[in-house]
């Protein structure tokens, strides 16, 4: 049955029925336990906000508390996904991801290609992104863009609890290497989720609102943007249709093509940086694909080409907010492309 | 306020979840003369568009709700009276107006909407609404749940104890199907029916749920009061297979809309929410297997494998049989199959999901069927 929980409880919910049903799904990181091997709560942390709390009670020695090395254990887990286990390696923040390139870039994505199709490495690296969390410039990107670049990786990005829940269940199951993107800001956000196991296919984007003028697309903490745009925009008789993408590799173009074919119009709102992103991606695809069905420029709203601010003030004025997202829609509406304050007719 | 020739038009509330709806446009200018199921109004809920039927007669004196704007369930939108009720009077009715409470305001709202038990065939969800009158039992179809009863359920509770289950396989009852067979959901429903404590009752089958219900008839004839099949398997050997294979196949939005879409007669009932609820159900653990099952077992090969009417019609139980005319999963011909061993009634503009998309028609002809009063 279904009940309102948080994204923080799906995804504990999530590994608790994948470590129940498949025996060989280990979940490994720092802190995820807390207090082993010192005196004190067995289970006091269950990781750095708390989101593997109580697996350990259950699941005991299939969660393990790492050293302070992402090189190791994320090494670790890739190793052990091809001989047979399924980890879930938690990563804390994945700002911390630099330390682990070669593992995740050379080794886990290409064992499959280059060992002709021979090994398989079915390892989940989650962690939290994004902004807003006043955590300062290096526990704060939204590095998606970065990850999505490599073949052979697939990288989700849930907007809520239940998608959280249905994906991190098919990323534990998938054969290949998944990161798992966690918006810190979304953990507490709560919505209806089945207390039963289910997976959401990769490659599926959600639909959130329908409407005939104007298309935005989005993943992650910036939908929940996106939606109070549409709600703004839907004021002055303009309708949005918005699109989560829930996964960034793959991502479902048709949804994207044939939203925009009907709309004629498409904003892009990623909360990574402009260069080489997420919305730089789906507007040249959408130029490259869909040119005919434009009626205006694509619109691209990001965070700035710059660190995350520590400053609570900039700090929320660098995150996509919902006027910044309703000026790009109507932008889009200008029959000169300026940015007039309303098109209401 | 007690004025019995002015009478409130309201919210309906359309399934068990339904809190608020948005008109979406009147279909009778103020003024007009009203007669009773009457297409009054459109109302859009996250479910699922459908027209409001006028419950009473007079003169629509006045329209308070406005096209595009949600109102709770129960809210006053719209004032029928009497030609020569004085506006004044009109006007201190809409006043003066309280949404009602007590037993079927509050009290009901209180109670859990969903209900779950222990079964011999495990966990089944149930729903219960109304007191006293005769007791029914709804029956949902392949790949259905309690709420395809949305618009049926309230219209018979007025008048009747009225249960309704989701099948094991489906909804949110246990996954596990033990036995796919007609006979194996029949011993299924007759297992809740021993836990949940209900007597005889009166069945009212949806498409699969109707085998099921007349399988029940035959296996257990004092279980069952009368039966009402609604674009019911069962009653001949046809059965749209590309249909059930494309709901077992589709995994995305993109597969599954067009294929709810031949359940319907008008297509755009097929609202995003809907295909996102199927969706939402085809995904649980146990869910694929379960419908695979059912299928192996039901419509082998293209073709039902149980055709139940020659014991149906010799059993002898009161029986209605009604279709939706353009029904694109089970031919309406079937309709007949009983001869006149059943009131056969085939509604014109309507599919397979007759009992939602012709709701007011199908609740009238149950409510006579059952005794409903």
């Amino acid at each position: 049955m279904a009940r309102k929980i948080s994204m923080k409880q799906a995804i504990n919910e999530a590994l608790d029925l994948e470590m129940t049903r498949d025996p060989s799904v280990v979940v490994m990181g720092e802190d995820i336990v807390g207090g082993t091997g010192s005196p004190g709560e067995d289970d006091a942390w269950g990781g750095v906000l708390g989101v593997t709390k109580g697996l350990y009670a259950k699941h005991g020695d299939r969660l393990m508390d790492t050293p302070l090395s992402e090189s190791a254990y994320v090494g670790a887990a890739i190793g052990a996904a091809t001989c047979g286990l399924r980890p879930v390696a938690e990563l804390m923040f994945i700002d911390f991801m630099g330390v682990c390139f070669d593992q995740i870039f050379n080794q886990a994505a290409k064992f499959r290609y280059m060992f002709g199709g021979k090994a398989e490495t079915p390892v989940v690296i989650r962690a939290m992104v994004g902004a807003g969390f006043r955590a300062a410039a290096q526990h704060s990107q939204m590095l998606t863009p970065v990850f999505t670049h490599i073949p052979g990786v697939k990288v989700v990005c849930p907007s809520n609890a239940y998608d959280a829940k249905g994906l991190l269940i098919q990323s534990i199951r998938d054969n290949d290497p998944v990161i798992f993107c966690e918006h810190k800001n979304l953990y507490g956000l709560e919505c209806d989720v089945p207390a039963e196991s289910y997976a959401i296919p990769f490659g599926e984007a959600n639909v959130l609102r329908d409407g005939g003028d104007v298309t935005i697309v989005s993943y992650g903490l910036t939908v929940h943007r996106a939606m109070e745009a549409a709600e703004a925009l839907a004021r002055d008789r303009v309708e949005a249709e918005v699109v989560d993408l829930r996964t960034l590799s793959p991502i479902d173009w048709d949804t994207i093509i044939d939203s925009v074919e009907r709309t004629g119009r498409l904003v892009v709102v990623d909360e990574a940086h402009p260069r080489c992103s997420i919305a730089s991606d789906v507007a040249a695809f959408v130029g490259q694909n869909a040119f005919g069905a434009l009626k205006a420029g694509v619109q691209m709203v990001t965070a700035p080409h710059v660190p995350v601010p520590f400053s609570p003030v900039l700090e929320d004025l660098y995150i996509p907010n919902a006027p910044s997202i309703a000026e790009a829609a109507r932008r889009t509406l200008s029959p000169t492309g300026t940015s007039p304050r309303s098109i209401a007719a | 306020m007690q004025n019995e020739r002015i009478k409130p038009i309201v919210m309906p509330k359309w399934g068990l979840s339904m809190s608020e709806g948005k008109i979406t446009g009147w279909l009778k200018q103020p003024g007009s003369t009203i007669a009773v199921g009457d297409d009054l109004l459109e109302v859009e809920t996250d479910k699922i568009t459908n027209v409001v039927e006028a419950g009473e007669a007079g003169t629509l004196r006045r329209v308070l709700a406005e096209p595009g704007n949600v109102y709770p369930v129960k809210a006053l939108i719209a004032v029928l009276a009497d030609p020569d009720v004085p506006e004044t009077e009109v006007d201190a009715f809409v006043a003066g107006y309280a949404v009602p409470k007590g037993d079927d305001g509050a009290e009901a709202e209180a109670a859990p909407r969903y209900l779950f038990t222990e079964t011999p065939a495990g966990t089944l969800r149930y729903a219960k609404r109304g007191d006293g009158g005769p007791t029914v039992l709804l029956v949902h179809g392949f790949g259905g749940d309690l709420d395809n009863w949305l618009f049926t359920i309230d219209a018979l509770a007025e008048g009747a104890t009225v249960y309704a289950l989701d099948l094991p396989g489906h909804g949110q009852s246990t996954k596990a199907v033990a036995d796919p067979t007609l006979a194996g959901l029949s011993a299924a429903l007759r297992g809740f029916m021993d836990t949940v404590g209900i007597g005889p009752a009166h069945l009212v089958g949806h498409s699969m749920g109707g085998a099921v219900s007349m399988r029940t008839a035959l296996d257990a004839p004092d279980r069952v009061a009368s039966l009402s099949l609604i674009a019911s398997a069962g009653l001949g050997p046809e059965i749209n297979h590309a249909y059930i294979q494309g709901f077992i196949a589709a995994t995305g939005r993109r597969d599954l809309k067009p294929v709810l879409e031949t359940l319907f007669a008008d297509p755009g009932l097929v609202s995003r929410q809907m295909t996102e609820d199927v969706l939402k159900y085809k995904r649980l653990d146990g869910v694929d297997g379960a419908l695979r099952a059912l299928s192996a077992a039901l419509f082998d090969g293209g073709a039902q494998a149980g055709v139940l009417h020659g014991a149906v019609a010799a059993a002898g139980k009161p029986t209605l049989v009604v279709w939706g005319g353009q029904d694109r999963i089970i031919p309406a011909a079937h309709a007949t199959a009983l001869g006149s061993n059943a009131r056969a009634e085939v509604i014109p503009n309507a599919g397979h999901m007759v009992q939602m998309e012709a709701a007011g028609t199908v609740n009238a002809l149950l409510k006579e069927h059952i005794g409903v009063r």
